[in-house]
């Protein structure tokens, strides 16, 4: 009998411990070939919940909430995350999502959360169609593909009036894709002539191929990319073959620091940047740029890249949504997170309500960065908007 | 035009580091009817063997004789273990069983290195010949992998322990009857596929940044040139990646590069239909 009176007591103190709880589920790529992006992110995610808990929680209607994370290893694959997704929501209970890493396992979550109406921030995602089906609980953090490389090409056309023949190469994947597409209808806007528009599949290695018809298309500039491995590859064999291109600008890869491992190669080469620890945001809540960037050094050890601070922003959003909603009842959260007008250490944040765009990002900004020498060492600078620049655009690079 | 031949030399040159790959690949098929499904991960390994021993100081043309030593020992543990004990078992047990390897190998790598891109980044010169620019790497890579497979050749051939590869290649039994032990052949055989298969990793890794994963789509090249030159036919192999890298490189400058794979297994499902002992003949 006595036992079972402790047994009793021990439910209901977990009853009472997980009312004052908050569960956020979501899936990481432990495993696979988004690993190294997605646990950054999760990082990221981590340490925006340890800031939270270490304030004793999330202030919702005078009460204080505990934030508990739920996931699982989707080994970056699609068919896991379905499955996984709907385990968080229908076995674990969870009260609300947060994204995988990558526009395509996002785009295979938010089918789920919307089925379950569960709301679900996105962050590591920026592909624009995730947000063009009419889907009512997924909210974007980065800026979409469609603004992806505006920021690159505006910047080349303010360092060179005259550069006419740009090649726009890209990875086969939804992302990059994406951004290629919206890249070149921004680019023929601008005047100028896209002479090489082409996708090269997801495993490629050897991009000598691509790299002939570059030359053979009389390219001057560069723009495209996909993700980290493709990147790298690409930018070294560029520079190995001589090819004499005045700008490079290439998706995520030059944006990570390991990118620096490939050394001379790396120098001169753009990217576009969700968010890059010398930014300058006047933050309207949470941590500034700088005391973000202290946290997450003092808990990992390195500098934060963009997928870290993404994952901490999206906690952070949903963090103030709850605040401002006063509640945890999702309808009053997801109206607060359609009216939020904020900036974060991240940058403005502000999502689409037009029911043909519902969640898109609207306010968020890219910056571009350039690997340039500094002091002999390679380093990022950031180079556009002019005015969050750290140094001047190095043009030409070859 | 000239962007055309450049192509074109392009994948020659790339297409005798696949051919290097498949005889690994082939070389075991063709001595035990093993299809090594471990054969991506293994080149992989030898990706990272040559990382880091160039992060120990070593040059990586010089890291491949270690590489090579280093794979003959890896392959002769794998078959020990994982494919001595079930050689005789229907041919599904050794593709559950290599491609177990295959598992173990990626698990590891991805626990140790994690899937990020790796890079050895030593000097490399490029070469302009008549407004072809081509990097000294790539010349290497080519160079090498047709010297191994001449080294290979020798072995077969002229070499007792080569005949008697051979010899076990042809009939087991028989082989067994005069002598030949054929239990060490065949782990020398899958020392000497896995080694190959190594090799022809640490010259990919001379030539592109790489993961642990890497290695999956230079297996499936080595199958389409395997089956492209006869299964169990190294020469027919190399010439099987000779091929693939010329398709590659011809086809490029006309189509868009993402077909270039669709065309590739067309011609797999191709060959296997009409020529189903490869262009070159099957096993020799």
């Amino acid at each position: 009998m006595k036992r079972l009176w402790v047994l009793l007591a021990l439910m209901g103190a977990l009853a009472f411990a997980q009312g004052n709880t908050i569960t956020i589920g979501l899936t990481v790529s432990k495993t696979g070939k988004y690993n190294v992006e997605s646990v950054n992110q999760l990082h990221g995610i981590e340490l925006w919940q340890k800031w939270v808990n270490d304030q004793g929680g999330i202030p919702i209607g005078g009460k204080r909430y505990k934030v508990a994370l739920k996931y699982y290893d989707d080994e970056s694959k699609a068919e896991r995350v379905q499955q996984l997704y709907s385990r968080l929501i229908s076995q674990d209970k969870v009260d609300f999502l947060i994204s995988p890493y990558s526009s395509g396992l996002t785009a295979k979550a938010a089918i789920i959360s919307e089925q379950y109406g569960k709301i679900m921030v996105a962050t590591g995602a920026a592909s624009d169609s995730i947000f063009k089906l009419g889907y009512e609980h997924v909210y974007q953090i980065y800026t979409p593909a469609s603004r992806y490389l505006t920021g690159t090409l505006d910047m080349l056309r303010a360092a060179d009036a005259k550069l006419k023949k740009i090649a726009i190469v890209y990875e086969d994947s939804k992302f990059a894709k994406a951004v290629a597409t919206a890249a070149k209808a921004y680019a023929q806007k601008k005047g100028f002539d896209v002479v090489l528009f082409e996708g090269y599949p997801k495993s490629t290695t050897d991009f000598g191929p691509i790299i002939n018809k570059i030359k053979a298309a009389g390219a001057e500039a560069l723009v495209g990319g996909g993700h980290y491995a493709d990147g790298a590859t690409f930018a070294r064999q560029l520079y190995e073959q001589k090819v004499p291109l005045k700008m490079i600008a290439l998706l995520v890869a030059p944006a990570s620091d390991e990118f620096a491992q490939l050394g001379d190669a790396a120098l001169g080469v753009v990217a576009p940047s969700q968010w890059e620890p010398l930014v300058k945001y006047q933050q309207t809540c949470g941590p500034s740029p700088a005391q973000f960037t202290k946290m997450y050094q003092d808990a990992y050890g390195k500098l934060p890249a963009y997928r870290a601070a993404g994952g901490f922003a999206a906690g952070l959003v949903l963090q103030r949504a709850l605040m401002d909603a006063g509640t945890t009842d999702p309808a009053k959260v997801k109206a607060a997170l359609d009216a939020m007008d904020v900036t974060i250490f991240f940058g403005h944040i502000k999502f689409s309500t037009d029911p043909a765009s519902h969640g898109l990002q609207l306010g968020h900004e890219m910056v571009q960065i350039q690997w340039q020498k500094k002091g002999g060492q390679l380093a990022k600078q950031i180079v556009w908007p002019l005015g969050a620049k750290t140094a001047d655009l190095v043009y030409p690079i070859r | 035009m000239p962007e055309i031949l450049a192509s074109v030399l392009d994948g020659l040159l790339i297409g005798l580091v696949y051919g290097l790959a498949a005889i690994g690949l082939t070389l075991i098929f063709g001595v035990m009817d093993v299809v090594n499904l471990a054969h991506g991960a293994v080149i992989a390994l030898g990706m990272f063997a040559v990382y880091l021993l160039f992060g120990a100081g070593l040059h990586p043309y010089l890291g491949l004789f270690v590489v090579a030593l280093i794979g003959l020992a890896f392959g002769v543990v794998v078959y020990l273990v994982a494919v001595r004990p079930i050689i005789n078992a229907p041919p599904l047990m050794t593709l559950l069983s290599t491609f177990s390897v295959s598992m173990i190998i990626i698990g590891v790598g991805t626990a140790v290195w994690s899937t990020s891109p790796y890079n050895v980044n030593f000097p490399v010169t490029t070469l302009r010949i008549l407004g072809y620019t081509v990097t000294s790497a790539r010349l290497v890579a080519a160079l090498a992998a047709v010297l191994v497979t001449g080294f290979l050749y020798y072995f077969l051939y002229r070499t007792t322990l080569g005949k008697a590869v051979r010899a076990v290649a042809n009939n087991r039994e028989a082989a067994e009857l005069m002598g030949i032990p054929s239990q060490q052949i065949l782990a020398i055989s899958f020392g000497i596929g896995t080694a190959l298969a190594m090799l022809s990793g640490a010259l990919i890794a001379t030539l592109f940044p790489f993961t642990i994963l890497s290695g999956g789509i230079y297996e499936l090249k080595s199958f389409v040139a395997s089956v492209l030159g006869g299964l169990g036919n190294p020469t027919g192999a190399l010439f099987g990646g000779v091929i693939l890298g010329l398709i590659e490189g011809s086809v490029a400058p006309f189509i868009k590069i993402s077909w270039t794979n669709v065309i590739e297994f067309v011609i797999f499902v191709l060959i296997l239909l009409f020529f189903p002992t490869g262009l070159f003949g099957g096993r020799r």
